[in-house]
C-alpha cells in the first residue's frame, strides 16, 4: 500500500495514468449527467406541493454535494502536503480549488433561484445558507492565499493550514439543518435511511450526482496535467513529451 | 512511518481537533443566535423578547386562517403542536402557504401576545412525491379517519 502511495507522488507516473483514464471519465460523466438531467427535468413526476419548481433539485443537489466533497478531498490532500510534503498533493489542491469555488457558487445561486418561488425569498441568514457561504469564502481565501505567496512551498503549506482550519465547516454545513432551526429543509438523502422521495425522483438525482462526480474527475485530471507541465517544465520527461508532440 | 512525519501528523491532528472543539463551544454558546426562529413553545413560555424584530416558525394550524374581506390582512395561528401563537400579516403570502404547512414569520411580538408579521416565508420539508401519491396518501388517511369516526358512532349508538 505504501508503495502505491509513494508512486502516486510521482508527477510523471500520474501524468500517464491520468491521460489513460480521462476519455473514460469524460464519456461516462457526460452520459450519466445528461441522463440524470434529461430524466429529472423532463420525465420525472412533478412534486405534489411545489409542482415543477422542485426540479431545480436535479442541479442544486449535485453541485452542493460535490462542492462539499471537493473541500474534503482538498483537506485530505492538505494533510498529505503537511505530513509527507508530497508535491502532487499540492498540485491537486491548486488544480481543483477553482472548480470547488464555481460549484459552491452554483449551488448558492440555484438555491436562491429555488428559494424565491418556494420560500418567498432569495436569501435568508439561516445556518445552512450561511455555512455554505462560508465555504465559498474558504475557497476564495485558499485561492487568494496561494496567489499571494510567491514561494511555491510556503504557499502550499499556508494553504494547507487554512484548508485544515476550514474543514470544521463541513460537518456544520451537513448537520446545520438538524442542530438548529433553519428555513432550509433537511437532507433528502440520508446514509442510514431510504431517500425521502420515490425512485423515479431519486434515481435521476443519483445519476446526475455520479455524472458530475466523474466530470469533476476528468476536469481535475486535465487541470492537474496542466499544472504538472508548468511545474516540471525543466525536467527531461516533459521536454521529451513536448518534442514528441511537436514531431 | 518516519518519526518526523509522525510528529507532523500529530501536530495536524491537534490543530484539527483543537479548532473543532473551539468552534463547537462557540456555536454551542451562540445557538440561540444561530437558530433562525423561535418556536411557539418558546414564545408561549415568554422566552422571546417583546417588541423586538424576531422570527417565529412552525406549522400553520389547521382551520385557523382567517382572511379579512376588506384588506390583505390575514390572521392565523402558528403551532408546534405543543403551543400556538396568533399571527397577523398584511400582504401577499407565498404560494406554498397553506394550513398544515410550515412557515417562518418575521415581525414583532406585541404586549397582547399577538405576533405582527411583516414577512412570511413558506418552509417545506424534504419529502417529495408525485401528486397522485400525495392524493392516494390523503385518501387513505381520510379513509382511516372515517373508519374511526364510524366506529365511534357505532359505539355511541350502542350506549
Amino acid at each position: 500500500m505504501w508503495q502505491f502511495f509513494h508512486k502516486l507522488g510521482s508527477p510523471k507516473w500520474f501524468f500517464g495514468i491520468a491521460t489513460r483514464f480521462m476519455p473514460w471519465l469524460l464519456a461516462a460523466g457526460l452520459l450519466l449527467l445528461a441522463a440524470g438531467i434529461v430524466w429529472g427535468l423532463g420525465f420525472a413526476p412533478k412534486d405534489y406541493l411545489q409542482g415543477n419548481s422542485y426540479r431545480i433539485i436535479f442541479i442544486h443537489v449535485p453541485t452542493a454535494f460535490i462542492a462539499q466533497s471537493i473541500y474534503i478531498m482538498m483537506a485530505s490532500a492538505a494533510v498529505v502536503t503537511l505530513v509527507w510534503r508530497m508535491k502532487l498533493a499540492d498540485v491537486f489542491v491548486k488544480a481543483i480549488a477553482p472548480v470547488g469555488l464555481v460549484l459552491t457558487f452554483l449551488s448558492l445561486f440555484t438555491g436562491a433561484v429555488w428559494g424565491k418561488p418556494t420560500w418567498g425569498t432569495w436569501w435568508v441568514w439561516d445556518a445552512r445558507l450561511t455555512s455554505m457561504l462560508i465555504l465559498l469564502f474558504l475557497y476564495g481565501g485558499a485561492i487568494a492565499l496561494d496567489r499571494a505567496i510567491a514561494d511555491e512551498k510556503s504557499a502550499a503549506r499556508a494553504v494547507a493550514v487554512l484548508l485544515l482550519v476550514g474543514v470544521v465547516n463541513i460537518p456544520i454545513i451537513q448537520y446545520s439543518v438538524e442542530w438548529w432551526n433553519t428555513l432550509h429543509q433537511p437532507s433528502t438523502f440520508k446514509l442510514t435511511e431510504k431517500p425521502s422521495m420515490p425512485a423515479e425522483m431519486w434515481v435521476p438525482l443519483l445519476l446526475s450526482v455520479l455524472g458530475l462526480y466523474l466530470l469533476f474527475g476528468w476536469l481535475a485530471c486535465l487541470r492537474m496535467k496542466t499544472e504538472i507541465l508548468i511545474r516540471e517544465q525543466k525536467t527531461r520527461w516533459v521536454k521529451e513529451l513536448v518534442l514528441a508532440g511537436r514531431g | 512511518m518516519h518519526p518526523i512525519r509522525k510528529k507532523r501528523l500529530t501536530i495536524v491532528l491537534f490543530l484539527v481537533v483543537g479548532i473543532a472543539i473551539a468552534v463547537g463551544l462557540i456555536t454551542y454558546a451562540l445557538r440561540q443566535n444561530i437558530n433562525l426562529f423561535y418556536d411557539p413553545t418558546e414564545i408561549a413560555a415568554g422566552n422571546a423578547p417583546v417588541d423586538t424584530r424576531i422570527r417565529a416558525g412552525g406549522m400553520v394550524e389547521a382551520g385557523s386562517v382567517v382572511r379579512d374581506t376588506e384588506s390583505l390582512i390575514v390572521n392565523f395561528r402558528v403551532t408546534d403542536f405543543a403551543a400556538s401563537v396568533p399571527v397577523q400579516y398584511e400582504g401577499i403570502l407565498p404560494d406554498l402557504f397553506a394550513e398544515g404547512q410550515g412557515v417562518v414569520a418575521m415581525g414583532r411580538l406585541n404586549e397582547q401576545g399577538l405576533f405582527v408579521a411583516d414577512q412570511v416565508l413558506a418552509k417545506h420539508d424534504e419529502n417529495y412525491m408525485p401528486p397522485e401519491v400525495a392524493e392516494a396518501l390523503e385518501r387513505s388517511s381520510k379513509g382511516q379517519h372515517k373508519a374511526v369516526n364510524a366506529e365511534k358512532a357505532a359505539e355511541s349508538a350502542t350506549y
